[in-house]
């Protein structure tokens, strides 16, 4: 089996939760203990309140597309054979953006994934430690 | 002595640098900012011992340059190498001056970038506040896919189309053409911009600023100073700078909250309108910056900087000329200080062939998140 190539997480104490929820198939962020804002980053002081200290909190996993592009050019090593590939930015059901992958489109472009798609949440184990989340195609009826 | 004793109320531009640009692997980034500065002296007709202030931008061996210039200075600063750096690079030197604590202050700036092979994007980019955990294991970086992240949202929003990213991109090497110190001097047409290749979709190569490296130096003084100088004073008119990150690198609005509050301060500042400019200098790093730029100055209405640009508005003998050298996508990528050089240039009206006819007010302009502003003129405040 080969080794894998991509970049992996810097995880940190602070971080933790996030990935081991992944792993556990929950997508988990910090949400400030004041205010309630989501955070996508690992700190315990709040950007929109200026509070400090947050908890770890479950979200749907549903959101929608907020922005998207498309990689031709290859940055880190273990992407040389997947460029061109996408990345989107997800705006969560619960307010949150994060930066992910689009998965389970037919030809791989971005006429598949227009701004406002409703995508939900897939865990991808890429390593035994790592999880990465990403999203496909909502399968909800709309 | 008291602290305001020796406060100045204005400043001037009397002297500006900068190295050739291209590919200088003899030079590294401190190398390139003594020949800028050596020029920028010469400019000014003042030696390197005149100056008593050095604000570095980029160039980090601060140590090799003041030995080797044989420089005394009493103010000594250093910035890293982020574009937007620029703004307070340039608030350091403008305040040393107005306070009274020095005299003469030059802005150095040296970049190394291409022939240290600097790539913009992969590990350590800097865009992303967790960018390490949370952008990197997706493939995601660089600040060109927040510009095609950013630019796809404006298309989704607002209908703006790349044709209309091609406009500008051909517009700046038109200019680009008729300075000699460019880079890139070849026109490109509607059909060149198509067929260059995506580098991160939908942006295309030439939606793209270079990356090629060279110096520039600018030496600012009082104006009261500056009137017994070689050169005709290019007046600081004025300045204002905004810092706001709390939407991360990719904010909902563009960037349009912040400059229009850059905006408001620079114009109050300068006692000018919008309607006063005569040229604009937009910090081009990629193509979708010019229009989010033209929105968030209050230049055209607020989604509509695609129409705006069609029909040749920033073009030389256009209704407001934009980028005369090239700018970052065609004359270099200094980083927003070869823009200044070219704002101060045409206030000076000795730009030949790309000459602003009657150019009296030149307003240089950097959008995002981080936004500056800063307006030069011919008449002192």
């Amino acid at each position: 089996m080969n080794a894998y190539a991509k970049p992996l997480p810097a995880i940190n104490e602070q971080s933790r939760p996030y990935w081991d929820a992944a792993k556990a198939g929950r997508l988990e962020l910090p949400r400030c203990d004041h205010c309630g804002a989501f955070h996508t980053y690992f700190e315990p002081w709040c950007s929109h309140c200026g509070g400090e200290g947050v908890h770890w909190e479950r979200l749907s996993g549903r959101g929608r597309i907020w922005a998207n592009c498309r990689f031709h050019k290859v940055y880190f090593s273990g992407f040389e054979t997947d460029v061109p590939y996408n990345v989107a930015m997800v705006e969560l059901e619960e307010g949150p953006r994060m930066v992910t992958n689009i998965v389970g489109l037919k030809h791989d472009v971005l006429d598949e994934m227009p701004i406002g798609m409703e995508v939900e949440a897939v865990f991808d184990p890429v390593t035994p430690e790592v999880t990465l989340v990403r999203f496909r195609p909502s399968k909800r009826t709309p | 002595m008291a602290l305001t004793s020796n406060r100045k109320d204005s400043v001037a531009v009397v002297g500006v640098g900068m190295t050739s640009f291209g590919k200088l692997p003899d030079h590294d980034a401190t190398s390139l900012g003594i020949w800028a500065l050596r020029n920028a002296a010469e400019d000014a007709g003042l030696s390197l011992a005149d100056i008593d202030g050095l604000c570095f931008h980029r160039l980090a061996d601060y140590q090799k340059f003041v030995q080797i210039t044989a420089l005394s200075p009493r103010l000594l600063t250093v910035n890293p190498g982020a574009g937007r750096m620029l703004g307070g690079t340039m608030q350091i030197a403008i305040q040393a001056i107005l306070s009274g604590m020095l005299d003469i202050v030059a802005v150095v700036y040296g970049n190394n970038g291409s022939s240290a092979g600097a790539r913009y994007g992969g590990k350590g980019d800097q865009y992303g506040t967790s960018a390490d955990q949370l952008w990197f294991p997706y493939g995601m970086s660089s600040p060109g896919a927040i510009h095609a992240m950013a630019f796809q949202r404006h298309a989704a929003l607002y209908g703006t189309t790349t044709n209309q990213l091609a406009e500008i991109a051909m517009t700046f090497r038109r200019h680009a053409g008729l300075n000699p110190h460019a880079v890139m001097r070849k026109p490109v047409s509607r059909e060149d911009y198509e067929a260059a290749p995506f580098i991160c979709e939908p942006l295309r190569r030439l939606d793209y600023c270079l990356i090629n490296d060279g110096g520039v130096a600018i030496i600012l003084t009082s104006g009261e100073r500056a009137k017994d100088l070689k050169q005709k004073p290019v007046y600081v008119r004025g300045f204002a700078q905004l810092s706001r990150l709390a939407q991360g690198e990719l904010p909902e609005d563009f960037g349009y909250a912040t400059m229009q509050s850059v905006s408001q301060r620079v114009h109050e500042m300068a006692e000018a309108e919008r309607e006063d400019i005569d040229a604009l200098m937009i910090y081009d790093n990629f193509t979708p910056t010019v229009l989010f730029t033209l929105e968030g100055f209050g230049y055209c209405p607020r989604g509509e900087g695609g129409s705006f640009v069609e029909g040749g508005t920033l073009a030389l003998g256009g209704e407001l000329p934009t980028n005369t050298s090239g700018g970052h996508l065609s004359e270099s990528y200094m980083q927003g200080w070869a823009l200044n050089v070219e704002a101060v240039r045409q206030v000076r009206g000795e730009l030949g062939d790309r000459q602003v006819r009657d150019a009296q007010l030149v307003q240089y302009l950097q959008g995002g998140p981080l936004s500056t502003s800063i307006i030069y003129g011919s008449d002192q405040p």
